[in-house]
């Protein structure tokens, strides 16, 4: 192997951003880190399961599903907005890219206006600290609803940038890392879902 | 070996002069803290590390004191639990995993012929984190309220009902706050040894303290959130009774037990691995040849870290698991002996076929063979489950961790600094002095920490601060306790080498013990940009077989290369970014959070949250003084 084996790349215009960019492992391995910390939680609401007579335990009603398969659907359409977005400015659409930054935020806000109808009608059932029951389920729900707060801010950035005209369809790393962190979010609600608000109807 | 026949790398002063004004820290106090010079930091990592030991090693002493004779009246018992929670505490989050990560910062971008790590400004950060949250730990003393239910903190114990102060909040708080700075150093290992390799080290030929801190960095990615799982419910339950560990309304303390272990053990892993991967530098160099299983090492290490995830039940034997999960658990933790004894037999067959030359490093690094075998030996032994209830809770398990984090992990680290402070202060250090330090610190280590295997058996319970006299224990103690001084003296000597070396030492030359990778290419100490020009290579020890070269010296800016992550093929030149004092504004705000929580103003929390919202904006927001437009 020698010197010249090695292209001067300097002269040829910037290759575009690929997954590969330092900048989007770096968000996979913090949304790996994240997506085990809610493994945890969620195996230590399992685990506290195990050492109760019931779960919910006896005197505490499961979960009612009118409002959750609604915020599900939110978030989940959400995901699919943020796709458009992604696929617009991989055009160098920077229209698109705002408006679809624009709606998923909206469904965001949404989703978190409806898990505040839902928390308030809770919180009159059961509080925090009557059971390791109920501190798991709002513990693990309001940590999600942090991470949805999270992701507004990144969405918001995302689309300040876009305002100000930053992004093409070769340069938009920014746009792929929320996007990234976005439907992970999205991903763990159905987690969450599926554990604490259906799996109590199948036992 | 061919040291002379290898290309030498060409000197162009101009080229040289443009680099040095592109990546030299200016000497001022805004500047020394701004740096993001992976050198500066990971020299910073290690010295704060020793600081660190330095108040862990006081903290021992003063417990070795007060055990040293029967009915000693030195320490109140309330001391006496703070001190072994703090010296456990401090020994593992803010020394040992610190200064092996200092390392991997120090070493790695040399290593993989690289400019800088692939985040150089979370590299800053989190150097800045670990310092205040080792600071914000200490500051407990200051209230007489340092932790004291142990470093592993068992519920119930540490809960709100029998620990109502603010000692554990300290431990809390303090340790998830450290966790954004061993979280993000991870993330910044995997990236950097992934996917900034030089050109041609294709992953076969990279070598193997990378491969260590890797797995290593992918062990804490993936066990610290366990952690913090663990310590975000344990404040809940404290701050607002949230009862998860409360069994009086539907908690389980074992849900503690379980939680902390699925992070400790692969954590013990964390503190180990590095150190076989810096051994495994070590025993090719100075046997003369290159290491005998180069893939098996590798492959034993990736495997640790992978079973290290299937171990953590062996803490528990003792409280009452179904009979299956223990023998799966037991059958686990003597299967991660095998990965283990790999990397000992290629070691061993490694100096066997090579000329070895006895260096102060090596003695050290010998020496962790022989204590990581004792170690080992009573590792299995624990693994074995009714082995393991007769001697729970007792000195052997004491004696085990010592002999495996003491005995081994540091003694690779010494090994490690006396292998690399050439590199590090372009000063050799003394090694009349060294070798003296060495055979203090291992006759002090073992007359310390070896009667505890023999206590143990006796029944002497750990965490005691102090036992009656007639039942034995009196004369192994007063030994253990002389041994601790004496294993202290060790270390004070190895100090005062590199404290007299670094100021009049023989100046080192760029390749001192003749090694055979990337490091020893760079001047001693590097240059602000390790390489003028940047390495190119085609074999696992270039400079023994000179199988490597050099590519363009990119000299327009801060810049580096991308390749990729199996074959290292040159992706794109990529540009790092300039010093920042957002890194440690940053971690300062970060700090007002758990300041806030611990005493409960909780105004300053919120106030930090937003501070650092703002700072994270401003952080990630596109610089406008780049070269290339990329990676925006």
């Amino acid at each position: 192997m020698t010197a010249t084996a090695m292209p001067d790349d300097r002269t040829l215009p910037p290759p575009p951003s690929s997954t590969a960019d330092v900048g989007y492992w770096g968000m996979a391995l913090f949304v790996a880190t994240e997506a085990t910390m809610f493994a945890m939680l969620v195996g230590s609401y399992l685990f506290l399961g195990t050492a109760n007579p019931g779960w919910p335990p006896p005197g505490i009603e499961r979960p009612k599903l009118i409002l959750p398969p609604i915020m599900t659907a939110v978030l989940l359409l959400s995901s699919a907005t943020m796709f458009w977005a992604e696929k617009g400015i991989k055009r160098g659409d920077r229209t698109q890219l705002r408006i679809g930054l624009s709606v998923t935020i909206v469904l965001g806000l949404g989703f978190l206006t409806i898990q505040g109808f839902e928390y308030a009608d809770k919180l009159r059932k059961m509080k925090p600290w009557d059971h390791a029951y109920a501190a798991s389920f709002y513990t693990i729900t309001s940590f999600h609803a942090l991470h949805v707060i999270s992701g507004l801010l990144l969405l918001g950035y995302a689309l300040l940038r876009a305002l100000l005209g930053h992004f093409d369809g070769e340069q938009h790393l920014a746009v792929k890392n929320v996007g990234l962190y976005w439907h992970f979010v999205d991903a763990v609600w159905l987690v969450i879902f599926t554990t604490l608000y259906l799996s109590p109807r199948f036992y | 070996m061919s040291i002379a026949a290898a290309p030498v790398p060409e000197r162009d002063p101009a080229v040289a002069e443009r680099l040095t004004s592109l990546w030299e820290t200016p000497k001022n106090i805004v500047a020394w803290l701004a740096t993001v010079d992976h050198k500066k930091l990971g020299k910073r990592y290690i010295v704060t590390g020793f600081v660190f030991l330095f108040l862990g090693g006081v903290e021992a002493l003063l417990l070795r004191v007060q055990l040293s004779r029967p009915e000693n009246q030195f320490l109140p018992p309330e001391a006496f639990n703070q001190l072994f929670t703090m010296h456990g505490t401090t020994m593992m989050f803010l020394f040992l995993q610190p200064v092996l990560s200092g390392f991997s910062f120090f070493c790695t971008p040399l290593l993989i012929g690289s400019r800088e790590l692939a985040f150089p400004r979370l590299n800053a950060f989190s150097y800045y984190v670990f310092l205040l949250a080792g600071i914000f730990m200490y500051l407990s003393f200051f209230w007489a309220a340092a932790p004291d239910a142990g470093w592993f903190a068992y519920t119930p114990l540490s809960g709100p009902r029998f620990d109502a102060g603010v000692n554990i909040d300290f431990y809390a708080l303090g340790l998830l706050f450290l966790g954004i700075a061993t979280t993000a150093g991870a993330i910044n290992v995997i990236v950097t040894v992934l996917k900034m390799r030089a050109p041609g080290m294709s992953i076969s030929r990279m070598p193997l303290f990378l491969w260590s801190s890797m797995t290593m960095s992918f062990a804490v990615v993936f066990s610290m959130p366990a952690l913090n799982a663990a310590l975000v419910l344990l404040e809940l339950e404290r701050r607002w009774h949230f009862p998860f560990y409360d069994p009086r309304l539907g908690g389980s303390p074992l849900l503690w037990q379980h939680l902390f272990w699925v992070f400790g053990h692969p954590w013990v892993y964390i503190l180990f691995l590095p150190a076989t991967g810096m051994l495994s530098m070590i025993f090719p160099v100075f046997s003369r040849r290159p290491i005998v299983g180069h893939t098996w090492v590798a492959l034993a290490t990736v495997a640790t870290g992978f079973v290290g995830f299937g171990v953590w039940v062996h803490h528990m034997f003792a409280t009452g698991l179904p009979q299956l999960s223990m023998s799966f658990f037991s059958a686990a933790s003597m299967i991660v002996s095998i990965p283990s004894a790999i990397q000992i037999f290629a070691w061993i067959a490694t100096m066997w076929y090579g000329r070895v030359w006895f260096t102060t490093s090596m003695l050290f690094a010998i020496g962790f063979i022989v204590q990581f075998v004792i170690g080992g030996m009573s590792g299995v032994f624990s693994a074995a489950v009714p082995a393991d209830w007769q001697v729970t809770d007792t000195y052997f398990v004491v004696a085990h961790i010592h002999y495996v984090f003491a005995g081994s992990s540091l003694f690779a680290v010494m090994a490690a600094i006396y292998y690399w402070f050439p590199k590090m202060y372009g000063r050799m250090l003394d090694e009349r002095i060294g070798k003296l330090s060495f055979w203090t610190m291992f006759v002090g280590f073992n007359a310390a920490f070896f009667p505890m295997h023999i206590l143990g058996f006796m029944g002497m319970p750990r965490r005691i601060y102090t036992f009656q006299p007639g039942l034995g224990f009196d004369t192994l103690n007063l030994i253990e306790s002389v041994g601790a001084f004496v294993f202290t003296l060790g270390l004070v000597i190895s100090l005062w080498n590199v404290i007299q070396s670094r100021a009049v030492g023989e100046a080192a030359p760029p390749n001192p013990w003749g090694a055979s990778t990337l490091e020893w290419l760079a001047a001693s100490p590097p240059e602000h940009y390790n390489f003028e020009r940047l390495p190119i290579v085609a074999s696992r020890d270039p400079l023994w077989d000179g199988q490597y070269t050099f590519g363009p010296a990119y000299d327009e800016g801060r810049l580096t290369v991308r390749t990729s992550v199996l074959d290292a093929n040159l992706e794109k030149v990529i540009e790092m970014p300039e010093d920042d004092v957002w890194a440690v504004l940053l971690a300062l705000a970060l700090l007002a959070i758990p300041i806030g929580i611990l005493w409960r103003w909780y105004g300053v929390a919120i106030a930090g949250v937003i501070v650092s919202l703002a700072m994270l904006a401003r952080w990630l927001w596109p610089s406008h003084r780049r070269v290339l437009e990329t990676e925006i």
